[in-house]
């Protein structure tokens, strides 16, 4: 697929083509930041993307340092600002370390299952006929089974690590994404554009990737967002299960898991990682929101 | 009841606020309109005609607001009533009709429901009075079968029933105002005729006033005793429509009459005339005439110094006009050229032919429900169009024209019958199995300026990208490949960097021109290229297109409902109906007696924008029968007004042939057509 790239050169080369694009993002920009929600997810999810980067020089411990002398008093204390967990780890170095994995896992994932799911559902949308009935059914049947049971059976036999969570979750999200993509594609193929570019010739791959995908990007964006606020749940909830990612590595779902058992005398040391995936799942939501009221706008 | 006007629109001033800025779209328009009287408000899209509309009834939404000024109606301030009051007023004292009657109706309520909804809320009547008032109604605006409409959804009428339904609502409650926003825009010819005869009608029957919104002079003519002309938000002239007609004093007005295609002209013998440019953003507003930057007759200075009032015409106290120079300005003539020649009668070799095509769409099969029954769009069409001339297709909607196209253009497949381009056999040829020289030789122009353009791409991209793929032209020519089709197009180089989100309708339209010229094509089919346009930039495409034909040596198929356009434009002209040619012919002859029954009354349905212009309206009854019910014998025998009798019902028509250019299907004999019909058109004149 050079062709799109190579026929782009065109815009893109000239000086007034790149200034017009940039006077453009910058527009989409400043739209974005007067909307509320968006602001507030923006700063949500930064928030926590640089406190993830930066977790190897501000966490105030190693993630898996047992503090034997802090067991004594687990609450929050002037030397564990979050308190520790019942091995004496301190709970603020583990939920920093802990936002790496997911802030990795959870966009890939959506990443991987927005590629596999347009694809799908521009094939299904734009050729129709069995093409379709076939994505449409292994669709069907993919999103009938109960997720968590699937990545049980899944993860089990195939072993837990981080590119298999990314796996498992492009393969069981895709379907999602692949009813949207052909939903829209259904509409966008009648275009006459789409007329213009079969009477010009083009493959079948160039229309559905260049004339339809770009114009579904809007309701595909916005999904995406929600989508990776609700990877961080499941990938939380895997945690949970003690089928995410191995140990001692801080988790936030297996930081829960640990610990409890001991909710009714320390409760801390489960809400402090609870917190810590809402708070990001709140994040891609309101991103989520002001992306929406974006595209109605335009 | 007061004494004065019914409305009375005094300085009104309307500004939008948007993130550029407050954007005065209408700086301070007066006008008056009496009860019972029907004002026509007429200026290209952009000019605030629908913002005055909706600032009378303040519906203006967020970002509008009314600035200042006074609207009176029945001696009441409308601009400081509130809510309540406004309440009463709507529906009941004003009713609005909208453009697109589907959005004005609720999808899940019957007819009925929504009729009687209006007098129940409004009177507070009972349900049964309130039946019958809708019953009624539906028969004033002459729907068959009020009983039956009733019950049904709005989806299952046709768009000019549904627009009747709108009407229907509109009048039920006897308002003093009615206020029609394009209410026959996007309506086929015939029923655009009808749904106008019929506003006529019932004005004369309920005392309302209309306030009658159009960018089309020749549809206003029909309806209204006055005509107000809008520019920018002003008013620029007003007067009895005969006035206007006959002696518009304003540029812009005259330049609206001059961009209508009429039945009587072409453009061998009179080149419609676009208003240069297009309406200028309110945002920048000069001190002097709004219009000044458009304007032919305009003198630096004078016009563009201060403003400009609007005062009476000298010796029409009547009219009235804002321009400094409309008492200079000699008097307008209504384009004509008679003494121009015309090189009728020589036809080259068919460059494209259709012979005996067919093409019926089969539905898809309903899963364990069986079969449903095949569509039969085009059924045994004969046509041809010659080397560098141009083949027109009319009809109404759903008569098979686009389906032709589409079998041109090989984006569906014959299914019995072919096609031959240049000599080749394409009709059973999908696009993607025509070779490159082929699919260089045919290019469409498409109907739709909003989804001809891919949104997500620049106009420089879709050009470019069409110049690749049928010219294979390497990156490095491709920027000075896109100039040059820009300028072909008269559009500007810049042009290239923006995408269609940035572009008018008429923009959008050239450079989807430029697309399709980019393999240098040899046929362009072009299906309904000006019919969602303003008249105005109708014109100038039109112009466009017979330009680079010329200029090029280039077939064109243009597939139109519109019969001044083809009149204006084409060499040969086919009257379509039901999938088959009902006329087929030269244009002279095709516009001259003997007539199709049904080209007849296509011809007598365009509207003209000429109030002397009398002609008897010969109204087709009935709709389109569906695909299912095509009659056994000739498919206009249901509508037809001059049926003969069960022949007609039984068997095919015959063709008829009149010379070697011109072919009539039908049972009445060319000779009893001739002498039942009268010219409906002025004829041509022909030099030799």
């Amino acid at each position: 697929m050079s062709t799109p790239v190579a026929a782009g050169t065109l815009s893109a080369s000239s000086p007034a083509a790149s200034r017009v694009r940039a006077r453009r993002w910058r527009r989409r920009l400043a739209a974005l930041g007067e909307s509320t929600p968006a602001t507030v997810g923006i700063a949500i999810v930064l928030a926590w993307v640089v406190l993830a980067v930066l977790a190897p020089l501000i966490a105030p411990y190693p993630p898996n340092a047992n503090d034997m002398a802090a067991l004594a008093h687990t609450t929050p204390s002037k030397a564990h600002w979050l308190g520790t967990d019942h091995l004496g780890r301190d709970l603020l170095a583990r939920v920093l370390w802990g936002a790496r994995p997911v802030l990795v896992i959870a966009p890939l994932a959506v990443l991987g299952a927005a590629a596999l799911g347009s694809l799908l559902g521009l094939s299904a949308g734009y050729f129709g006929r069995w093409i379709d009935l076939t994505i449409t059914r292994a669709c069907d049947i993919v999103l009938s089974f109960p997720v968590i049971i699937l990545y049980m059976i899944i993860l089990a036999h195939v072993g837990s690590s981080a590119w298999n969570i990314i796996g498992v979750l492009t393969l069981t999200k895709a379907p999602i994404i692949a009813r949207i993509v052909r939903g829209m594609t259904l509409d966008l193929r009648e275009r006459e554009y789409v007329a213009a570019a079969k009477m010009r010739g083009e493959s079948a791959l160039y229309i559905m990737l260049v004339e339809i995908l770009p114009n579904a990007r809007g309701p595909l964006v916005v999904d995406m967002c929600l989508r990776t606020g609700y990877n961080v749940i499941i990938i939380g909830a895997l945690g949970f299960l003690g089928i995410g990612l191995p140990p001692p590595d801080p988790d936030w779902g297996g930081m829960v898991k640990d610990t409890y058992g001991m909710m009714m005398v320390w409760p801390h040391m489960a809400l402090v990682p609870c917190a810590a995936i809402s708070s990001l799942v709140v994040g891609f939501n309101l991103l989520a929101v002001g992306l929406r009221e974006l595209g109605l706008r335009d | 009841m007061t004494d004065g006007p019914l409305l009375d629109v005094q300085d009104l001033r309307v500004s939008y606020t948007t993130r550029a800025g407050e954007v005065p779209v209408v700086p301070g328009l007066s006008f008056q309109l009496n009860a019972g009287e029907a004002l026509g408000l007429v200026g290209e899209s952009g000019c605030g005609k629908s913002t005055v509309a909706l600032a009378i009834v303040r519906y203006l939404g967020r970002s509008g607001r009314i600035v200042g000024g006074r609207i009176r109606f029945e001696g009441r301030e409308l601009t400081t009533l509130d809510e309540a009051g406004l309440r009463a007023i709507r529906g009941r004292r004003i009713a609005m009709v909208y453009q697109d009657p589907m959005a004005s109706l609720n999808p899940v309520m019957t007819v009925g429901h929504q009729l009687m909804e209006a007098p129940r809320t409004h009177e507070g009547v009972s349900g049964a009075t309130a039946r019958d008032r809708a019953l009624a109604m539906l028969a004033e605006v002459k729907l068959a079968d009020p009983e039956a409409v009733m019950e049904r959804y709005p989806h299952q009428l046709s768009g000019g029933q549904q627009q009747r339904i709108v009407i229907a609502m509109a009048l039920i409650t006897g308002p003093a105002l009615l206020i029609m926003d394009e209410p026959t825009t996007g309506l086929d010819v015939t029923v655009e005729a009808a749904v106008l005869d019929l506003v006529r009608e019932l004005r004369s029957r309920h005392r309302s006033a209309i306030l009658f919104i159009s960018h089309n002079l020749g549809s206003v003519v029909r309806v209204c005793d006055r005509v107000a002309v809008m520019y920018r938000g002003e008013l620029v002239e007003e007067g009895p429509v005969r006035r206007i007609f006959t002696n518009p004093r304003h540029p812009y007005t005259r330049g609206l009459l001059d961009c209508l295609p009429t039945l009587g002209s072409d453009k061998r013998q009179a080149p419609l005339v676009p208003i240069a440019g297009q309406v200028e953003s309110a945002l920048a507003r000069a001190p002097g005439c709004g219009f000044a930057g458009r304007c032919a007759h305009v003198e630096i200075g004078r016009c563009t110094s201060h403003p400009i009032p609007i005062g009476e015409v000298y010796g029409e106290p009547d009219h009235h006009v804002a321009c400094v120079r409309a008492d200079e300005l000699a008097r307008w003539t209504r384009r004509s050229g008679a003494t121009v020649t015309h090189d009728a009668g020589v036809v080259g070799e068919p460059m494209v032919a259709v012979h005996h095509l067919t093409k019926i769409y089969e539905p898809r099969r309903r899963w364990l429900r069986g079969p449903r029954a095949p569509v039969r769009a085009v059924s045994d069409v004969d046509l041809a169009a010659a080397r560098g001339r141009t083949l027109a297709i009319v009809g109404e909607s759903g008569c098979g024209k686009s389906t032709v196209a589409k079998v041109l253009s090989g984006l569906v497949v014959a299914t019995a019958g072919g096609v031959t381009l240049d000599g080749v056999e394409v009709g059973a040829l999908a696009v993607d199995a025509r070779g490159a020289a082929l699919k260089r030789k045919l290019q469409m122009v498409f109907q739709n300026p909003d989804s001809t353009l891919n949104p997500s791409h620049t106009v420089g991209y879709a050009i470019g990208r069409a110049l690749r793929r049928l010219q294979g032209l390497s990156p490095a020519d491709l920027a000075a490949g896109v100039e040059h089709l820009l300028e072909v197009v008269k559009l500007p180089p810049a042009m290239a960097a923006r995408k269609p989100g940035h572009l008018s309708g008429g923009e959008k339209q050239r450079a989807a021109i430029a697309r399709a010229l980019a393999g240098d094509p040899e046929v362009i089919v072009a299906d309904e290229p000006v019919s969602a346009l303003d008249v105005s930039v109708q014109a100038s495409i039109v112009n466009l297109l017979t330009e680079i034909q010329a200029a090029r040596g280039a077939t064109l198929v243009f597939i139109s409902h519109d019969l001044a356009v083809v009149r204006y434009l084409a060499d040969t002209v086919a009257v379509m109906y039901l999938g088959t040619v009902a006329e087929l012919g030269s244009v002279e002859r095709v516009f001259a007696p003997p007539y199709h029954p049904y080209t007849e009354a296509l011809l007598s349905a365009v509207p003209v924008p000429d109030p002397d212009h009398a002609v008897a309206r010969i109204l087709l009854e009935g709709r389109v029968p569906r695909a299912d019910e095509i009659p056994r014998g000739c498919p206009f025998a249901t509508r037809c007004p001059r049926r003969i009798g069960p022949i007609c019902d039984e068997t095919p028509p015959p063709v008829q042939r009149f010379g070697a250019d011109h072919r009539i299907a039908c049972h009445i004999p060319g000779e009893e057509l001739r002498r039942l019909q009268t010219a409906l058109v002025e004829p041509r004149v022909v030099g030799r």
